[in-house]
Parts: structure tokens; C-alpha cells; sequence
């Protein structure tokens, strides 16, 4: 039987880098226990002949030749930024302060 | 005008019966008295729209050659970039967004001169089958307002059975141009995978999102096909080949000789009793215009639900990542000292709905170690078994039918509990999102149970779309020769203005 706990939900949550209360936590772990004994069910047929397919199409990688094109100016490209400053987007603090 | 055909206002137009300026105006008429109720709009581009109709007026006054539907209004899915124009994808945390730039179908809609009204409401980024995940709040059915319009491209369905627009843009990641369709009476086509570029399309689950026409008719779709269709080198995806001659297709409406496969495990229990009986009659129908019916079984698609919801959660959850509150969009919880990652969950928390939250944890499981393989890896190998399904069933018939949905329109609030029963109204659309092939949904008549619109699907091989338009074609001209009247035509008036 697949189920999640609140705490394996916790933990995806912070991997997903999503804040949850703990409402949402607890509502979450039972409404997945119901969803993936649904989906679990790709296991019946999933052998081990199978090839699995990631795409609909053969995917190549495509090449074009390098060079320049008309391209966004720094004030269109940070346009939609919620902060800039100096033709840059501000972020807040990346590393940590022993960094 | 407004309930006339795409094609007839295009023609109308060029025989100056009436300009692109006065067309979208009635259009705007309409939608201000009738969009209170329906909610098909999440922003109407009045200015922009009356300029790109004043532009082509001139182009026609100077006898410049337009394209078919120059001049003809139309309504963009909210999850297309337009330069400018606020695109939220139904979630707030693209609020205020305006892209710097032009999505690919939207700079072939603009080739076309085909004038963009505005942008329609959906599922927060197109996760859902009734238009109730929307941030914004739900869309109605124009046959029912209590009822869902479909989703997850609701808005664009409504938009076109309330007669706010001729013609409008949805996308299809595992049925959200067709359900719509089917549940408000209108046509829509999911072209095969790579036929329309994805560039500029705010992805939800890049191997089998694919925008595609809604309308009214299967003629006005094909036209917008053709308008929206075609290689792109910014699109690695986009098929390199010509694009399929759907309207010719769409005009000969010719059938005779062709093999119909009726999918066996996509019907029966389940199914709606209206919705089983409007499938029999188009049967009949099509074998009367001159089609071959033979039956078909592809045994895996009862797996497609189960690994589409481990697919697309999981490709979500890495797509959905870029919206960190750095770039664009929402953030909150930018105070001194916090962190970049706090920022983010902060902002993650306040800017996702439920539904987006709940597929990105859902992705983020089903690819984590330790379950890779029971999960993602096993959904993948049922891609395979699925698109071998339909190879077989090729092979026998030149295309294959079904019901497009189990039930016709449920109402508002009705599923919004039980996820389970929600993702069941997909059971049918699927399994062409996970080969790629093309799907249109088309009005098959109204369930007697009920008195609303049932959709009939047609699926046609990879770039084999003309297929389904034949068909659809056909089938839509004997269907017309049974009611008499197109059948928006029985749906009712909207707060009294008919």
C-alpha cells in the first residue's frame, strides 16, 4: 500500500521549495495516499521488456549557426523584474553569511 | 452577425458587407453584456484590438491580398505570451505579468491579421478539467451558468458557445482543448504533438502540451490550423514538414471508403447514457455517408490515466520551478536578511493555488530516488505500451473514435472535493497527449438525461491531421442535416440578451 506521512510531505514540500502550514500538510498526506494507490497502478504492466518513452517524438538536438539576432534590451528583459538595479535583477541573499 | 461562422464573417468582410473595426466592436457589445455571467475573460485588449482591426480595414481599402480570416476576432488562452498583454496562466503568481515578448502562435495570429480580442480563463496553468482552479475564480457554462465549461481551457470554450468570439486559442496537455469543447457544444483540435511551436507556451508538461483551434465549426477550426501551424526554429519540438492540408480536408468532407475504429475500452460503464446514444447515432451517420466501422481494442489505455498523472505532476514540478520570485512575477517576503530560498517558499506558498501545489509535490515524489522507477519510470514504459496500442489500432482503421468525456457538464463545486473523480473526466482525451497523435472533440447532439452537449472525439495519426477533419466534417454536415440548426442554437439566452 503506498501512503505519504505528514513529515514525507514536509520533506517535498522544502525540496519543492514550497512554505505549507500545517493544515495543508496533514490535508495533503491523506488526499496522496488516495492518489497513488491510483496511480501505482502503472506497475501492473510496466515490465521489465518495456522500453519506457519520454517523448512523443525522436528528439535530436538541433543546431543553428552562431550568429547574433535581434535580442530583448536589458530594460524589456527586466521589465516583468520585481526589483532591479543597475541593468540587474536584485535578489535577496543567495549564500549564507559564512559563505 | 456575432453567431455567423468565422468563414462567413471573413466573408462578409472581404465583400466589405462590414469592416474588422465594426465586427469586433459588436464582439466587445456582446461581451460586456454577457461576460458578468459567463466570466470567459480574465482582460479584454480594447485598444489593441480596435487598432489591429482598424490596420487591417486600411490593408483591405488598399486591395492588399489578406490572409482567409483576416479582420475575424478571436479569443487567446491566458497561458500564450503576448508582448504586453497580461498573462497570468490563471494563477497569481504571474499577476501583472506582461511579457516582453510575442509567443509564436501569437505572432502568427498577428501574420494573419486575425485581431486578438483578449485573454481567456483557465485552470491555474491549465492543471484541471473545469476552469474552477483558476485564481481568478471559475468560468460558467453559457448552457448552464451553474455548471463547469470544461478546463482547463474553459474560458476559451465559453468565450465561443456565449458568441464573445468567433474563434479562440486553447491548449491540450491531456484533453483541456477537447473536454471544453465537448461540454459547451464547440469544436476543438489538438493538432499533433509539434505541428503548432510551443514557443512563448507557459509550460505545464512540455512532452504533451500542444495549442490548437477552438471554434464553432469544423471548417473555422481547420482555417485557424492552418493559421497557427508550421515549423519554428524556436521551438526544438517543432516538426520540420508541411503542414497538413486540413482545410481542404475540412471542405471536401468526404468519408467514403475510410476505416472508422471504435475504441472498445472507450466506452461503456461509465459512460453517460446520452452520451452513449449520441456516439451510436454518429456512427450511423458516418457509416451512412459512406465510412467502414470496425471495432478496435487497445488494452493499455486503462493505464493512461494512471501514468498521465505521474507524467505531467512531474514534468510540472520541474517547469514550474522558474517561477522563483526572482525574475519576474510575484515575490513576497523580500525583508533584510531573508534568504533567496526563503523568498521563494514564501512567495511559492501565497502564489500557487491547491491544485498546482498538489501536482508539484505529487511530480517532485514520483521523481525522487528510491521511487524514480515504481513511479516516473513505470509511467514512462506505459507511454510506450499506450503509443503501441494506437500503432496496432492504426493499422486496422485510418482513424479512431470515441466519446470525447464519460458525462456531459457537472456542476460547479460538484467534483472540486475528489481529485480522483475529476481527473476521470480525461479518461478518454489521454492517451493521445501520450502518443502525441491528433484528437479533435466535436458536438455529437444533446444527452436527453440532461439537455446539454455531448462531444464525439476523432483521432487521427502523427501529422495525419487532415483525417480528422474529413471526418469531423462530414459527420458535422449530417448532423446538421438531422437538427435542422447549428446546436448552440438550443443553448439558452444569457441575462436575457439573445
Amino acid at each position: 500500500m503506498s501512503s505519504l506521512s505528514r513529515d514525507e510531505v514536509a520533506n517535498l514540500a522544502r525540496l519543492a521549495r514550497i512554505e505549507m502550514s500545517e493544515e495543508e500538510l496533514v490535508n495533503l498526506a491523506s488526499e496522496f495516499t488516495v492518489i497513488l494507490e491510483a496511480v501505482a497502478r502503472v506497475q501492473e504492466v510496466a515490465g521489465a521488456d518495456v522500453a519506457p518513452t519520454s517523448h512523443p517524438l525522436p528528439l535530436r538536438n538541433v543546431f543553428r549557426p552562431d550568429v547574433t539576432t535581434p535580442s530583448l534590451t536589458p530594460e524589456e528583459a527586466l521589465s516583468g523584474a520585481p526589483a532591479s538595479e543597475d541593468q540587474r535583477f536584485r535578489v535577496p541573499q543567495i549564500l549564507g553569511e559564512e559563505a | 452577425m456575432i453567431r455567423k461562422s468565422a468563414a462567413e464573417m471573413a466573408n462578409a468582410l472581404a465583400q466589405g458587407a462590414i469592416t474588422s473595426v465594426a465586427l469586433t466592436q459588436l464582439h466587445f457589445n456582446r461581451i460586456a453584456s454577457v461576460d458578468k455571467d459567463v466570466h470567459a475573460f480574465l482582460h479584454l485588449d480594447t485598444d489593441g484590438a480596435l487598432a489591429q482591426a482598424a490596420a487591417v480595414d486600411a490593408k483591405r481599402a488598399k486591395g492588399e491580398k489578406l490572409s482567409p480570416l483576416a479582420g475575424v476576432p478571436l479569443a487567446l488562452k491566458d497561458v500564450l505570451a503576448q508582448k504586453g498583454i497580461p498573462t497570468t496562466c490563471g494563477s497569481k503568481i504571474l499577476e501583472g505579468w506582461r511579457p516582453p515578448y510575442d509567443s509564436t502562435v501569437v505572432s502568427n495570429l498577428k501574420k494573419n491579421d486575425i485581431v486578438i480580442l483578449g485573454k481567456t480563463n483557465m485552470d491555474e496553468f491549465a492543471m484541471g478539467s473545469s476552469t474552477e482552479n483558476s485564481a481568478y475564480g471559475p468560468t460558467h457554462n453559457p448552457w448552464d451558468l451553474a455548471r463547469i465549461p470544461g478546463g482547463s481551457g474553459g474560458g476559451s470554450a465559453a468565450s465561443l458557445a456565449a458568441f464573445e468570439a468567433p474563434l479562440a486559442i486553447g491548449t491540450d496537455t491531456g484533453g483541456s482543448i477537447r473536454q471544453p469543447a465537448a461540454v459547451t457544444g464547440t469544436v476543438g483540435v489538438k493538432p499533433t504533438y509539434g505541428g503548432v511551436s510551443r514557443y512563448g507556451l507557459v509550460a505545464f508538461s512540455s512532452s504533451l502540451d500542444q495549442a490548437g483551434p477552438c471554434a464553432r465549426t469544423v471548417l473555422d477550426a481547420a482555417l485557424l490550423h492552418e493559421a497557427i501551424a508550421g515549423h519554428d526554429p524556436k521551438d526544438a519540438t517543432s516538426i520540420n514538414a508541411p503542414v497538413p492540408q486540413v482545410v481542404a480536408a475540412a471542405k471536401s468532407a468526404d468519408v467514403k471508403g475510410m476505416k472508422i475504429g471504435v475504441v472498445k475500452e472507450l466506452n461503456g460503464d461509465g459512460y453517460q447514457p446520452g452520451v452513449r446514444a449520441r456516439f451510436e447515432e454518429s456512427l450511423e451517420l458516418l457509416a451512412k455517408a459512406g465510412a467502414e466501422i470496425v471495432e478496435v481494442s487497445c488494452p493499455n489505455f486503462e493505464y493512461a490515466l494512471a501514468a498521465y498523472y505521474l507524467i505531467a505532476p512531474s514534468e510540472a514540478s520541474s517547469n514550474l520551478a522558474r517561477f522563483d520570485a526572482m525574475r519576474y512575477g510575484l515575490r513576497v517576503g523580500d525583508i533584510d536578511g531573508a534568504s533567496a530560498e526563503e523568498v521563494m517558499k514564501l512567495t511559492r506558498e501565497v502564489g500557487f493555488g491547491r491544485e498546482v501545489k498538489c501536482r508539484i509535490i505529487l511530480g517532485t515524489y514520483a521523481l525522487s530516488s528510491g521511487y524514480y522507477d515504481a513511479y516516473y519510470g513505470s509511467a514512462q514504459k506505459v507511454r510506450t505500451l499506450i503509443t503501441q496500442d494506437f500503432t496496432n489500432a492504426f493499422a486496422k482503421a485510418d482513424v479512431l473514435v470515441s466519446p470525447t468525456c464519460p458525462t456531459t457538464a457537472f456542476k460547479i463545486g460538484e467534483k472540486s472535493d475528489d481529485p480522483l473523480a475529476m481527473y476521470l473526466n480525461d479518461i478518454a482525451t489521454i492517451p493521445v497527449n501520450m502518443a502525441g497523435i491528433g484528437g479533435m472533440s466535436l458536438p455529437s447532439g444533446i444527452a436527453d438525461e440532461d439537455g446539454l452537449p455531448v462531444g464525439f472525439q476523432i483521432m487521427s495519426p502523427v501529422m495525419k491531421d487532415e483525417r480528422m477533419y474529413s471526418v469531423g466534417a462530414a459527420l458535422e454536415a449530417a448532423l446538421l442535416g438531422t437538427w435542422g440548426a447549428p446546436i448552440l442554437s438550443k443553448a439558452p439566452a444569457l441575462g436575457g440578451v439573445a
